[in-house]
């Protein structure tokens, strides 16, 4: 018995050691060198300053830019608290917030009559998903390519630009990163001030 | 339902079918300590480990000596990560400072971890040092594979064996699974995940400037070597809160679809490991086959109904069809890159197995979607399964469904020419009992406890003041609370508020009972089944290779499921779907 809790002792300090420190600290290094941009978080840098990153969602209320997905992660895209709604459904407090988020977004984009992308008035499951779906996308152009003081046409072809379709061909859904996007539009059509 | 989403779960499947030969082939190579591809780089290595370990890898343990080894390992890297997680503040790597985790947060989540559970009752990126991540949760998501993984093998080795006292080292098996099979393919696995923007720095966190000029903090950390052995190893802790939806974590498609692949890698392997030891490949893909069906069955089931919706989604204008644009259905708790169908696999997959990783919030799901997972764990995720429990946990079915057969027609059942006797099926009951009474005696107590207002064990009141939604989905939080952790899996309801003193010992009991209170039984099987001499095959054999058997089996995985858990489900998820 002795013997077996030296032994116990001893691999738990051993395995520590190798899965622990030496691993994560090696594939750390590896990454530092082979992915640095990637491993330090796919931020996105403008004039010297960080304005988040391209993997993470942000919030966005103006209607000058394209708004994300309801979000549950703290205040909304808290960044540090990631998490989702956890609401079931028959929960009433989901039923009172997609009433809510359909009225805003109907008050918001008058133009729009048909039914609501499935994305659209829905919290994630990390509240920072970065996407919209296409259709998310598009039934806010004419909002804000009105706020923008540009044709409806502009803006579509410049969402389409930024459509990703699934990977590879197959994998996963196509989607619009909203970031991207908000930052695509800034470049080309800039506010006057 | 789509096309690209059928597509995609074929895939899937198909890869896995794919890779099934030779991983089994590799690990029964580095299991029985013979030459492989790997040896001559990692065999000094090994050696050196023995060494300094004072382990003699040429002595081998009887059941008992096998069992208590397993716990005192246990014992001894479980105070360490206990220890580790009150002193955080004290320790280096921690950029946040973030201050010691209380003593009940601090036992859950080492029992949790300890045990292949990962439960985690708060926040990663809020409350836990990067030197704990790594040398705690990285550390025990190595060792617990690695232990379920041996627990396996000396399993079937009690199958393989005649006359024979012992079943193998403990110490020697929990070396190779690590040295060979986990640390390889963590080390690919994280380095692919980071190419594809999984982040891995040791860096505070970054404090950004928004687009509209809010400020975000975006944590930081060592997150791929852990992403990779935490699915790799059917672990499923997270280094954020969110888990696999968190985008570092998962942010491509392609990383979703790497992460379900690592899920069942491993435990579809050990199917061919198991036909390859007892020396009959035509046993290992029967229990394949009927690991397939019940994995199909869960897969559709849970896609059909979240793609279908629910009435809530329709009454607020929610497009529910899914199309080119957009995917329709309940995308409450869903990623959308990811969209219905990998949600819906993913759910799946995880809870097959004992991984408990999620890129989708179950607790969000509709009822009978989120019946799924929670079915799935209550069969004893035996669908593929944990890296190693999954193999056990269906071998002790397949002792009761020859138990049954056996019964039927009046004979001493034999399982791979070993007869099934007593002792065999006491101990297979024993275990099984033991999971469906943590289950259910913890969901039963916790949702009628009482408790005032403010107390130590439970601030909120109640215990059912730490539910996020009332009704029959309240009772499904709790339901799944318990499950998930007697089945070791360690996805949530995630509403349910549980980092309180009740909810932390409590889930945290059930998870040392799901594991241990399993696994000496079924040490005992195989040092009895050691001992005893192979039966020669004769015209009375029941043959278990056949489709006859693998109905057979998926019949009592489904019946016993089924027996055990109706009626709490039809007060949870079943009653939801029909008042919804």
């Amino acid at each position: 018995m002795l013997q077996q809790i030296k032994t116990a002792v001893l691999i738990t300090i051993v395995l520590t050691v190798l899965t622990g420190i030496i691993y994560p600290l090696a594939i750390t290094a590896l990454s530092q060198v082979l992915f640095p941009s990637q491993a330090n978080g796919s931020l996105i840098v403008s004039n010297g300053k960080v304005i988040g990153s391209e993997l993470l969602g942000q919030n966005f209320a103006k209607p000058e830019y394209f708004h994300p997905r309801p979000s549950a992660a703290g205040t909304g895209y808290e960044a540090t608290s990631s998490g989702g709604s956890n609401l079931g459904p028959t929960s009433p407090d989901l039923s009172k917030r997609l009433g809510a988020d359909a009225a805003a977004f109907h008050k918001d984009n008058p133009q729009q009559t048909g039914p609501l992308p499935s994305d659209l008035i829905t919290a994630s499951a990390s509240g920072l998903d970065p996407d919209i779906s296409p259709a998310s996308a598009r039934v806010q152009i004419a909002r804000v390519a009105q706020a923008r003081g540009i044709s409806p046409q502009q803006m579509e072809s410049l969402v389409g630009a930024d459509v990703q379709g699934r990977q590879l061909g197959i994998l996963g859904e196509p989607r619009v990163n909203v970031l991207k996007l908000n930052l695509d539009i800034d470049r080309q059509y800039p506010l006057k001030r | 339902m789509t096309l690209n989403g059928w597509l995609q779960i074929a895939l899937f499947f198909g890869l896995i079918l794919a890779c099934t030969k030779p991983m089994g082939l590799f690990m029964t190579t580095v299991m029985e300590g013979r030459k492989n591809w790997l040896t001559r780089a990692l065999s000094p290595l090994e050696r050196f480990l023995y060494r300094i370990c004072g382990i003699d890898s040429t002595v081998e343990q009887r059941w008992t000596q096998y069992a208590v080894s397993l716990l005192m390992f246990s014992l001894v890297s479980a105070l360490l990560l206990y220890l580790m997680q009150r002193m955080q503040q004290m320790l280096p790597f921690n950029p946040q400072h973030f201050g010691a985790m209380t003593p009940d947060l601090s036992f859950n989540n080492a029992a949790s971890f300890v045990t292949n559970t990962n439960w985690q009752a708060y926040t990663p990126e809020a409350t836990m040092s990067y030197l704990v991540q790594m040398t705690g949760l990285t550390m025990h998501n190595f060792a617990s594979a690695a232990a379920g993984l041996g627990i396996a093998l000396a399993l079937v080795r009690g199958f393989a064996r005649q006359s024979a006292d012992t079943i193998g080292n403990f110490w020697v098996d929990l070396i190779r699974a690590t040295l060979y099979i986990l640390l390889p393919l963590s080390i690919v696995g994280a380095l692919f995940l980071c190419s594809q923007g999984v982040i891995q720095n040791l860096h505070p966190y970054t404090v950004a400037t928004t687009l509209e000029g809010a400020k975000q903090t975006i944590g930081q950390g060592p997150v791929a070597s852990q992403e990779a052995i935490k699915m790799i190893g059917t672990n499923g802790g997270g280094f954020f809160n969110a888990n696999s939806a968190h985008p570092f974590e998962n942010p491509t498609p392609l990383t979703n679809f790497v992460e379900m692949f690592f899920i069942f890698l491993i435990p579809a392997g050990l199917t061919y490991t198991f036909g390859k030891m007892i020396r009959d490949m035509r046993q290992g893909w029967a229990l394949f086959a009927a690991m397939s069906v019940l994995f199909l069955a869960g897969v559709v089931t849970a896609y059909h109904f979240e793609q279908s919706g629910t009435p809530l989604l329709a009454r607020n204008g929610i497009e529910l069809a899914a199309t080119d644009a957009q995917s329709g259905g309940n995308m409450e708790g869903k990623e959308t890159r990811f969209g219905i169908a990998n949600s819906a696999l993913f759910a799946t997959a995880t809870t097959d197995a004992s991984c408990g990783a999620v890129n989708a919030m179950h607790d969000s799901f509709t009822p009978l979607g989120g019946l799924v997972p929670l079915f799935n764990i209550e069969l004893g995720e035996v669908v593929f399964g944990g890296v190693g429990a999954g193999l056990y946990g269906m071998l002790m079915f397949a002792i009761l469904a020859v138990f049954i057969a056996g019964l039927m027609v009046g004979r001493t059942p034999e399982y791979l020419g070993k007869k099934i006797e007593q002792k065999e099926v006491k101990m297979a009951m024993l275990a099984l009992l033991v999971l469906a009474s943590s289950i259910l005696l913890f969901s039963g107590t916790t949702s009628v406890i009482q408790f005032a207002k403010n107390s130590y064990w439970n601030a909120p009141g109640p215990a059912i003041a730490s539910l996020t939604n009332s009704g029959p989905h309240g009772l499904s939080e709790i339901l799944y609370a318990y499950t998930s952790a007697t089945g070791n899996n360690g996805s949530a309801f995630a509403g349910l508020n549980a980092n309180t003193p009740w909810f932390n010992i409590t889930i945290g009991l059930a998870a040392l009972v799901g594991r241990f209170l399993m696994i000496i039984p079924l040490l005992a099987v195989a040092g009895s089944l050691a001992k005893k001499r192979q039966v020669p095959v004769s015209a009375g054999t029941f043959p278990t290779h056949g489709p006859l058997f693998v109905s057979l089996l998926v019949g009592v995985v489904v019946i016993v499921g089924a027996l055990t858990f109706f009626p709490a489900l039809s007060l949870g998820p079943i009653v939801e779907h029909l008042l919804m």
